[in-house]
């Protein structure tokens, strides 16, 4: 298959995934490529495949721009980089990588509140400063027990509810339609979820309806004592508005593996003890980031050798 | 000094006195209001002008009850002093710094913080567990210094595998061996002083971390600090050290250890449900009551 251009979109920064793709087909690195548009140009007519993540993906103008194109691999579970229409209008197969990371970014949201709720990056920033010489540090407040709503009740948000509930958290949810089956209690919009929990957690894809779900008023019906954690997707939440609910103290404070502009950070938050901040890290293991990868190269293989995709969207 | 407590303002000479050597940080915390009663009233011995001996021999005969917390000790030659005591009120669930035997011969109840603190302990450790394998408070500090920017992705944290029962190990070296992590959240006694060191750390192993909730001296501190810095475990989260608050040196360098100043419990939840348990237990106590948190002898 050495023949088959495979085109990642995304910086080719995991060694596991590029050697294995490697071995398997010509791979061309956009990334590394000088001058993109030119770089396309010239391997548009071997390109049979495009790899992408959470970051990179394939929009409209590159769809077109890929003759050739038969399938979109992405090395992540969110989709909202590809464009799922055109795929589906050019039948082009698009795959992701479910379940192999839900673990991990459950994991990671349960993380972040104990970080948040419990200050345990502000208390280790305590002790190397020299500070406790000094005094003990301040009253955190209690994880255990405080109810979390949960936007989005897929693999990931059942996952976190799960994890929640050991802690004995009361869980409610706020998805498009109520889930038959599911125990946890559920309001019909997410103004009403945030009105009634006091961890706020964002687990649903991003799509246009959910562009922004967390805005202003969904902050100050969080509130004061209300905690937002999102491993989602940066554009769930207005960014500019929850900067100013956290410095002006309408919302209680924030957990965040995703921004609108990554790597940027709105540098205001820097300065917040309520506030983690961690660079896209949810599904960041040595073992779930080889787990991805299997599953991206499984179905580049399974497309080129005629055999059911492993994970298929479109 | 001047005294703004009311309790000890109007002075009554049959309510029986609790004795404070020193403020407990739940009583620093939430104010002396939290813990007063119709029942007792609180002898502060740092309040006092007098030695503490003296302070001592000069109101022996009225201290019924002392509360504590790890800063004072209770110890064999204090309670000779004080042959009145019938009880010592831990404000705390670590009772290391009471002389249980001594209270225990001479017919001393000793109450602790019973369940009070257990939730926000687990949660403590639990969190630590996270941010060491996860790497939450050194991707933080990526971020902040604005690393993400300059030097792009953060590196990879690692997930271990979960258990789903609950095996029993009589041999904490195999336990140790057998596990990814190893929590300490036991109590500090002679037997368990030290108990974690270096051959335990040794059959942790390198892809191995430790997190301790429970007293610094549990583990070899010096040894814990040469196996983190040479690689010989994978990393630590640690709320308890062997001499608070100084911290080894090296440790303040690593960045696969977690720190905390010793505030795995420090919510005011806690505080309020043991200073409710505190007052409930000192109230029961000279009710002639039984005591809601009595410690037992194992």
């Amino acid at each position: 298959m050495e023949s088959i251009g495979v085109l990642m979109t995304c910086p080719p920064n995991f060694p596991y995934l590029v050697e294995e793709l490697e071995k398997r087909f010509t791979l061309y690195k956009l990334q590394n490529a000088p001058d993109k548009t030119h770089f396309i140009n010239s391997h548009k007519n071997s390109i049979r495949a495009v790899v992408g993540n959470a970051g990179f993906g394939a929009d409209a103008e590159l769809i077109e721009q890929l003759p050739k194109l038969e399938i979109v691999s992405s090395f992540s579970v969110g989709l909202d980089k590809v464009d799922l229409p055109k795929c589906k209008e050019k039948r082009i197969r698009v795959t992701n990588t479910p379940d192999v990371l839900t673990n991990d970014v459950a994991d990671l949201a349960i993380g972040l509140m104990l970080a948040v709720l419990r200050r345990l990056c502000e208390s280790d920033r305590y002790v190397r400063s020299g500070k406790w010489k000094k005094g003990d540090y301040k009253l955190t407040t209690k994880f255990t027990g405080k109810s979390v709503g949960i936007i989005g009740l897929g693999r990931i948000g059942m996952a976190i509810a799960t994890r929640a509930e050991a802690f004995s958290c009361p869980i409610s949810y706020y998805a498009r339609t109520e889930k038959p089956d599911v125990k946890y209690r559920y309001y019909p919009s997410v103004i009403e979820l945030a009105a009634n929990c006091q961890i706020l957690v964002v687990a649903c894809a991003l799509t246009e309806e959910t562009h922004h779900i967390v805005n202003r008023e969904v902050m100050n019906a969080l509130g004061p004592k209300g905690v937002l954690i999102n491993i989602g997707r940066g554009p769930h939440v207005d960014e500019p508005e929850l900067v100013s609910a956290l410095l002006e103290g309408r919302l209680g404070g924030a957990g965040l593996d995703v921004f609108e502009d990554e790597p940027n950070v709105p540098e205001p938050l820097f300065g917040l003890e309520n506030v983690v901040l961690l660079p896209h890290v949810g599904s960041g293991t040595v073992e779930t980031r080889k787990a991805m990868a299997d599953l991206v190269v499984g179905n580049l293989e399974a497309h080129f050798l005629k055999k059911p995709l492993l994970t298929p969207v479109v | 000094m001047e005294n703004k407590d009311h309790n000890q303002n109007h002075q009554s000479e049959d309510l029986p006195q609790v004795l404070l050597l020193k403020p407990t940080p739940v009583m620093a915390v939430l104010g002396e209001h939290q813990f007063s009663s119709n029942k007792y009233q609180f002898l502060k011995a740092w309040e006092s002008p007098l030695p503490l001996c003296q302070f001592l021999t000069k109101y022996a005969n009225s201290i019924q009850a002392i509360l504590c917390s790890g800063a004072a000790s209770v110890t064999d030659d204090l309670l000779q002093l004080l042959p009145s005591v019938r009880l010592v009120v831990a404000a705390s669930a670590g009772t290391n710094h009471i002389d249980l035997m001594a209270c225990c011969r001479r017919g001393i109840s000793v109450t602790n913080a019973g369940n009070v603190f257990s939730d926000d302990g687990a949660d403590a450790a639990v969190g630590l567990l996270f941010d060491i394998l996860r790497k939450i408070s050194a991707a933080d500090r990526y971020v902040r210094q604005g690393l993400w920017v300059k030097k792009g992705d953060y590196a990879l944290g690692s997930k271990k595998k979960t258990f789903v029962s609950y095996p029993f190990y009589s041999n904490i070296c195999e336990l140790a061996a057998d596990s990814d992590a190893l929590i300490i959240c036991c109590a500090l006694t002679d037997q368990t002083r030290h108990m974690i060191n270096k051959e335990v750390l040794s059959a942790l192993g390198k892809e191995g971390v430790i997190v301790n909730i429970g007293r610094g001296a549990i583990i070899d501190e010096k040894e814990l600090v040469r196996c983190l810095v040479e690689g010989e475990i994978a990393g630590a989260g640690l709320d308890v050290f062997e001499k608070e608050p100084d911290i080894p040196k090296q440790l303040l360098e690593l960045e696969n250890v977690v720190l905390s100043p010793h505030n795995a419990v420090f919510t005011p939840e806690s505080f309020l449900a043991l200073s409710e348990l505190v007052v409930g237990n000192l109230e029961a106590f000279f009710s002639n009551l039984p005591l809601l948190s009595p410690v037992m002898d194992e």
